[in-house]
């Protein structure tokens, strides 16, 4: 059975410091979010009890895996918009708080956008020399090394993991043709510079297995890490980890939207009949992001051939006549589902008829389109560096630099909306509580992560609060109550913890 | 094969498509040229934005692997 889609977005940021020489971007990370949490105080660590990566969807675990702070000890904060925002390997990562929808998330990532955007001014303010930290909302350094924007969506711990690997893989592998960010050349092995002169995917030159437990070596189109962060007999979180991170809060919106339909559809067992299996998943995902035609053909593990477009209208018309049969009530009410479904419809049908249409809202589109008229302004060659450095700089977050921001893409929200959702949280979530509770208690929340809050009332013990539910602690559920209590004492004593 | 010939055949230019639609008329063709003003306008100030050194700016964008 389908349940609603609570959702949200994980974006490791690329970092660098321009001025500043060998710069370790651990210690670069560390410094743009405490001078963020320094300069908005109240800061509260995040709590480990809760986190698992080394958990197998598929039965078993693997070995002496950690979570990656656990071993470094690095920077770790959560906002009271609900949100984490830590140092993750070598990077700065903002996760977004749970959202009730594909369109709130979106809202969420634009706001780490703003975020990240605060921790670069005060991390300048606190550096010495005019140093500077800068951040990029990409997936490749263009040198062959990648960092994710991952998705996360709840699902139905009863629909066998198998299923979801068999059924998701095609829409994985061909919903890039509308949310790939664009990236100029390959970092595939062995790739000529004149074969792949500009692709539609970040990430996909960096994927070679199906299904797998990793997200840094192999990486699988489908994430098998089961860490749920809510109660595990009832919920699975699909971590999803082979998305670019967009800039277009449009493809954004379009990644997330259409993905949670297809998920829903996959709990319904509406597509057990359908015709949708491709041969070979991962060359597939190259031969896709490769092909800017959008007619390279995908082999059907039926028999013949479909390309990336078509395969993509089969899933539409599916998810069409599923919302008339079903409702689309768990991604978000009817309303937002029809939204999804025309959006979906229209940009299918204009990267049909003219791909270079959609150069307002989506990303890999707009970005071709910025390369190819400064190539032809300027009698360039592809191979020439300008083309590469426009390719980062249209994610460059400062608005002053960033070339998305130049062009004019169309918007879902606004920037007061974006700033405002930086420091308060979704309402339909427990990540309202968990906001609140930071906003309210701040010297009483020792800690607090995804599935509860530990509060230190100045004695021992110290008490957590669980949240195992994402659908409990919501606005609806707690208002009242946190207006009422003056203290987390009384909040406490409340809940009867 | 030729880059050049190479860009062409990937995808279709919004001129080409225009030619091919004549009935979709006005409202398309006034869009076209919105978004083609527009990229003109980026065009004519791109150098002013773009860092200084692009093979420096690129070269010393190094990144260790995430996630």
């Amino acid at each position: 059975m389908s349940i609603p889609k609570v959702c949200g977005i994980e974006t490791e940021y690329g970092i660098t410091m321009p001025k500043t020489a060998d710069a370790n971007p651990i210690t670069a990370s560390s410094i743009l979010i405490n001078a963020f949490v320094n300069e908005i105080s109240g800061k509260v660590g995040w709590d480990f009890e809760d986190e698992a990566p080394g958990h197998d969807a598929r039965g078993f675990n693997l070995e002496g895996s950690l979570p990656p702070e656990v071993e470094t000890h690095l920077v770790n904060t959560v906002l009271t918009n609900g949100a984490r925002f830590y140092v993750d390997h070598a990077h700065p990562e903002y996760s977004s708080p749970e959202c009730l929808n594909p369109k709130e998330a979106v809202l969420y990532d634009k706001a780490g956008e703003l975020v990240l955007r605060k921790a670069m001014s005060a991390a300048k303010r606190a550096l010495p020399n005019d140093q500077e930290i800068v951040v990029y909302k990409n997936n490749s350094d263009r040198k062959g090394n990648s960092y994710g924007c991952h998705e996360n969506y709840i699902m139905d711990r009863q629909v066998p993991f198998n299923k979801i690997v068999k059924q998701v893989t095609p829409f994985f592998v061909t919903r890039q043709i509308y949310c790939g960010s664009g990236k100029v050349g390959s970092e595939f092995a062995n790739i000529a510079k004149w074969e792949v002169p500009f692709q539609i995917s970040q990430r996909a030159d960096f994927f070679e297995e199906v299904v797998g437990l990793e997200t840094t070596l192999k990486r699988p189109i489908v994430n098998t890490r089961d860490e749920p962060h809510a109660d595990a007999t009832r919920y699975r979180r699909l971590h999803v980890i082979l998305g670019d991170a967009n800039m277009s809060q449009f493809s954004s919106y379009l990644k997330l939207g259409t993905t949670a339909l297809v998920l829903s559809m996959i709990e319904d067992s509406f597509l057990d009949e359908a015709d949708l299996a491709i041969e070979d998943p991962v060359g597939s995902l190259r031969k896709v992001s490769w092909d800017l035609s959008l007619s390279a053909q995908l082999s059907r593990v039926s028999g013949g051939s479909i390309s990336a477009l078509d395969l993509q209208w089969e899933f539409l018309r599916l998810a069409q006549k599923y919302a008339i049969q079903r409702g689309t009530e768990v991604i978000g009410g009817d309303d937002l589902g029809e939204e999804i479904l025309l959006n979906w419809e229209e940009t299918l049908q204009a990267l049909e008829v003219d791909p270079m249409s959609l150069a307002d809202r989506l990303d890999w589109v707009a970005k071709y389109q910025l390369v190819l008229g400064y190539m032809e302004r300027h009698s360039l060659d592809w191979d020439d560096p300008k083309l590469a450095a426009i390719d980062l700089q249209y994610h460059d977050i400062r608005p002053e630099k960033s070339l998305f921001h130049r062009l004019g893409i169309r918007s879902i929200w606004s920037d007061a909306e974006a700033e405002l959702a930086t420091y308060s949280p979704p309402r339909g979530t427990r990540a309202y509580f968990r906001g609140k509770c930071l906003e309210k208690y701040p010297r009483n929340v020792a800690a607090a992560n995804w599935d509860s809050i530990i509060f230190d009332l100045g004695r021992d013990p110290l008490r957590r609060v669980p949240m195992m539910d994402p659908l409990r602690g919501t606005a609806k559920h707690v208002d009242e109550l946190i207006d009422r209590c003056d203290t987390a004492q009384e909040l406490l004593d409340a809940l009867g913890t | 094969m030729p880059e050049r010939e190479m860009k062409k055949r990937s995808a279709p230019s919004a001129r080409e498509s225009e030619e091919a639609q004549p009935q979709e008329a006005s409202g398309k063709n006034k869009e076209g040229e919105d978004l083609k003003a527009k990229l003109d306008a980026v065009l004519d100030e791109i150098d002013e934005v773009l860092e200084d050194n692009a093979e420096e700016f690129v070269r010393n964008y190094v990144q260790k692997g995430g996630e």
